[in-house]
């Protein structure tokens, strides 16, 4: 909760720079409130008191401090890495615009009422339309603000109009409230709080990018500056799904069978496009767009699940933060390789392995993980979801999920072949400052080490 | 801890080895391969002398909350086939000694890390860690592969890849079937391999067939059987030699031992209900890949197909799950290891001195080097198990563990002695035999790493056709030990 104060202030504080001229010092500034932040977090582990905050809108338990924790560690990767962007024109607005943007993110993994939501979804939405469109004489970033924003306005509506519905059958915009009104009802409940629930399920889905709702998604990434889009495939991400999850494992767990089956198309459809159509891009980028709709189902997979305990909830904690860490590093290659070749295809990355070779290891890490090799984080991520799967009735969506792994390894695996394998190109030298080599470093570290020791992340709850 | 050492040695070795620079990592990689060799020396003395001793456990708890251990030890079944792996590995490193790679400290840290993986599976006591060593064993090989392998290597490792990780895949779906069905009893789920036997019997046979192809999947394209081999010809073929080596001497076996160890004690209904089914195909397999093999021009390629040949038996053996036919199994695993590292060996010598390894462009190379002529005999016929060389006792158990299962199969499974004859002798005689052709005219004398390859391995092949005894007892007791698993 103090974590979300830091944060607030650090946004003001980045737009006050400006006047008062200490642009220089707001760099370091950022990082050491997102540290102070963290260690805050830190500090409130366990301890259940003050808790509730702004009669009863927040609500920050164990497990909205754990993921706000794994938005925090990624927003410090993120900062190393998006240096550069805070060198170019309107700084502090940048600055301004991530900070918000994170305390949206961290707002929505402690609501615990509807109108909380809405807010926390529109102050992380709303940045990050602007920050899409960040590279103003860039028509493909215009295009991907604008993509976005008016997707995203259209993911609102309907977020609204479901809120307001399930309000006209509950009276109450409190979750737990909610909650008590469906286990009262046993069943009893009017149709339009069904309609409601479906209309919420489908605002979340376009935010988390699922097919058939993630047409936004590949043009968006791709057009938006890098980091951006780094930005974009991490926290934004985590923070919906941490959003996502407190709905409807806690809220609509109760009328799960209303919502199951939707999901579980939607999980199938995801899978399905995700991959094939990732299989096909020649940008990586565009890649790593879709390979993050594919990531987003095995997530909403633990949602499906739907399991008692904290077994769901501490697989979909591990898979965002082993994605959000495999994806940092991932991005951090991709940003220097494009930055010097000037375009993010896969030819860029030929005969990588031979000029940097630490690049090269790093990446080789980074998409074993995404692809869920041992023994990295990505394995255990999927092994997480699969043992939280294997209970249910949906045992067709492993099979569907294992085979769509094995074309995701074709795509994931084709950066790995290029960058051994083909003939280097082009005179350009791809160079990296010394930040980045030590956030490879460090979130190849990452990486390895939570596949080594899952179970400090896993059994954090327990 | 004994045991965890030998997970542990090579694992150092490899990192020690990326640091070093040029011709002195193969030498480090070497040393360190006997180094773990005479370990697992120690271990073998250790295992005869107290099977029960603690030195030959390990067991600490690697994620609590679920029930994964990182529990090893070392029976009479994985004790042979670590010492497989590691008699192996510094015969594969020495036969390199030849051929100059682009950086050797990766390559050879590659393989000692895949050692590393190797000896995990063999040893590996719970469920979990066996597949994250079965997944590790796959990266080190697709790296070999992939970066000092031939012409269409970037397509063909890519396809092995993806065909061993799609079968694994579905083991581990098996594999965390059986695991949510353990500890109804006590309700501590655990990944055990004990507790998985007891989840397995649990079920029912519908159940537990789909377990059964969950998990044979995996297995069987590892080792590969027909109709899943489709990758294993042109990998073997495109694979640098060692990677050859690595995959069919050591890797194949991974299929096999999974055979043995994790699968038929889990499903022993489906095993009587659907082993007709395996073992039809893995006998198909054997008739399909030796006809295959008698057409080949490329020797490398021959042995590929001969490879599916022998594992196709070996697989027959072991399903049928009886005493002759699993112990024969062993035995033939041993066997084919060593002698497959050895044809492959002689392919390399070949290419390397002849620039080709089409047997219509060789001939007559005995008039230049008899001394190879006869090492490459001596490991012919220890491939078509002639009486008194290695391969002979584990096929002639084999075969008659497939008779007590089904005389028509052992008649089909006899096929691969002749047909294995077949395709061997002509060879043979088309290389080394004949007219000389032009290509055989520049054929020196080996290189002195060749030949004490050759020369070990020549070894084995007779002392151990001569006296299988200390190898057979110990199957026989590995074998009975999985049996009262089974029945």
């Amino acid at each position: 909760m103090k974590g979300l104060f830091i944060i607030s202030g650090l946004g003001v504080l980045a737009m006050l720079a400006e006047i008062f001229k200490f642009k220089k010092l707001l760099y370091p500034l950022v990082l050491i409130g997102i540290l102070a932040a963290y260690v805050t977090n830190f500090m409130e582990w366990n301890n259940n008191t003050n808790i509730e905050m702004f009669a009863n809108m927040m609500r920050f338990d164990n497990v909205a401090l754990a993921f706000s924790g794994v938005i925090l560690v990624t927003a410090f990767f993120w900062f190393i890495l998006a240096n550069d962007y805070f060198e170019q024109d309107h700084v502090t607005d940048h600055f301004a615009l991530v900070l918000f943007a994170l305390v949206g993110a961290i707002m929505l993994t402690g609501f615990s009422n509807m109108t909380t939501l809405f807010l926390g979804i529109e102050i992380l939405s709303i940045p990050m339309y602007v920050l899409a469109a960040s590279r103003k004489r860039d028509l493909a970033s215009n295009e991907a603000g604008f993509k976005y924003l008016i997707m995203g306005s259209f993911a609102s509506g309907f977020l609204l109009f479901g809120i307001a519905l399930i309000y006209g059958a509950t009276g109450s915009f409190d979750l737990m409230a909610i909650r008590s009104f469906i286990s009262h009802a046993q069943g009893d409940l009017p149709a339009f709080f069904y309609a409601g629930v479906l209309m919420v399920l489908v605002a979340m889905l376009f935010k988390v990018s699922a097919a058939p709702f993630h047409f936004w998604a590949p043009d968006v990434y791709e057009g938006s500056p890098t980091v951006i889009t780094a930005l974009m495939s991490t926290i934004v991400k985590t923070a919906a799904f941490a959003s996502f999850m407190r709905l409807f494992l806690v809220v609509f767990g109760g009328v799960n069978e209303s919502w199951s089956m939707v999901l579980a198309v939607v999980i199938a459809l995801s899978l399905v496009v995700s991959n094939i159509t990732a299989a096909t891009q020649q940008s990586v980028k565009r890649m790593l767009a879709y390979s993050s709709i594919s990531h987003a189902a095995f997530m909403l997979m633990a949602i499906l699940a739907n399991q008692r305990g904290m077994a769901s909830v501490s697989a979909i904690l591990y898979y965002s933060l082993a994605y959000s860490v495999g994806s940092i590093a991932a991005f951090t290659v991709l940003y220097n390789v494009s930055k010097a070749k000037d375009n993010a295809n896969i030819e860029a990355f030929n005969g990588l392995g031979k000029r940097h070779p630490f690049m090269a290891a790093c990446m080789v890490i980074a998409m074993l993980s995404l692809a869920g090799i041992p023994i990295t984080a990505g394995f255990f991520a999927k092994y997480f979801i699969f043992s939280v799967m294997i209970g249910t009735t949906f045992k067709w969506l492993i099979i569907l999920a294992i085979l769509t792994s094995a074309v995701g390894v074709y795509y994931y695996f084709k950066v790995i072949i290029a960058m051994y394998f083909k003939q280097e190109d082009g005179e350009q030298e791809v160079t990296m400052e010394t930040s980045h080599v030590l956030l490879l470093a460090l979130t190849t570290i990452f990486t390895l080490a939570l596949g080594i020791v899952p179970k400090y992340v896993i059994e954090i709850f327990s | 801890m004994l045991v965890g050492l030998l997970i542990i040695v090579p694992l150092i070795a490899s990192l020690l080895v990326f640091f070093t620079k040029g011709n002195t990592s193969r030498t480090v990689a070497l040393g360190l391969s006997v180094v773990e060799f005479i370990l697992s020396l120690v271990v073998l003395f250790q295992f005869k002398h107290n099977p029960a001793s603690a030195d030959l456990m390990l067991n600490c708890p690697w994620v609590e909350s679920l029930g994964i251990h990182f529990a090893v030890s070392v029976d009479a079944l994985s004790l042979l086939m670590v010492l497989l792996t590691t008699f192996l590995v510094p015969l594969i490193i020495l036969s390199s000694f030849n051929t100059s790679y682009e950086k050797p400290n990766s390559f050879y840290g590659l393989i000692l890390l895949m050692q590393m993986a190797l000896v995990g599976v063999f040893t590996a006591n719970d469920g979990f860690l066996f597949y994250v060593f079965w997944e590790l064993a796959l990266i080190p090989i697709y790296f070999i592969c992939l970066l000092w392998g031939g012409e269409n290597r970037g397509r063909i490792t890519f396809k092995f890849f993806v065909y061993t990780l799609f079968g694994s895949l579905f083991m581990l779906v098996g594999l965390v079937y059986l695991y949510n069905h353990t500890g109804f009893e006590t309700g501590i789920k655990s990944w055990a391999v004990t507790d998985l036997y007891q989840a397995g019997k649990s079920l029912t046979l519908n159940q537990q067939s789909v377990v059964f192809w969950c998990i044979f999947l995996a297995f069987g394209i590892k080792m590969p059987i027909f109709p899943l081999h489709t990758w294993q010809p042109d990998t073997y073929v495109n694979a640098p030699t060692q990677g050859t080596m690595l995959l069919s001497g050591i890797m194949l076996k991974m299929g096999t031992f999974g055979l043995i160890k994790w699968l038929m004690p889990v499903t022993p209904l489906a095993l009587a209900e659907w082993g007709w089914l395996a073992i039809g195909l893995s006998v198909f397999g054997i008739f399909y890949a030796s006809c295959i093999a008698i057409v080949q021009k490329d020797f490398k390629r021959l042995i590929a197909y001969s490879s599916i040949a022998h594992v196709g038996l070996i697989a027959a053996g072991i399903l049928s799950a009886n005493q002759q036919g699993i112990q024969g199994a062993v035995m033939q695993m041993l066997a084919h290891g060593v002698n497959v590292v050895g044809l492959f060996l002689i392919a390399d010598i070949l290419m390397r001195h002849t620039g080709t390894r089409e047997m219509e462009k060789l001939g007559g190379i005995r008039n230049m080097n008899g001394n190879f002529a006869v090492l490459f005999l001596i490991v012919m016929l220890g491939s078509v198990a002639l009486p008194l060389t290695n391969g002979f006792v584990g096929e002639f158990l084999l075969i008659n563990g497939v008779y007590q299962y089904g005389a028509w199969v052992a008649a089909f499974a006899g096929l691969t002695v002749i047909l294995g004859a077949v395709y061997m002798l002509r060879s043979y005689q088309a290389i080394m035999l004949g007219e000389r052709k032009d290509s055989a005219i520049a054929f020196g004398s080996l290189a002195s790493t060749d030949k004490w390859v050759l020369y070990i391995i020549c070894f084995a092949i007779i002392a151990f056709g001569v006296y299988p005894k200390p190898l057979n007892d110990l199957a026989e007791e590995g074998t009975k030990a999985i049996l009262t698993y089974i029945k």
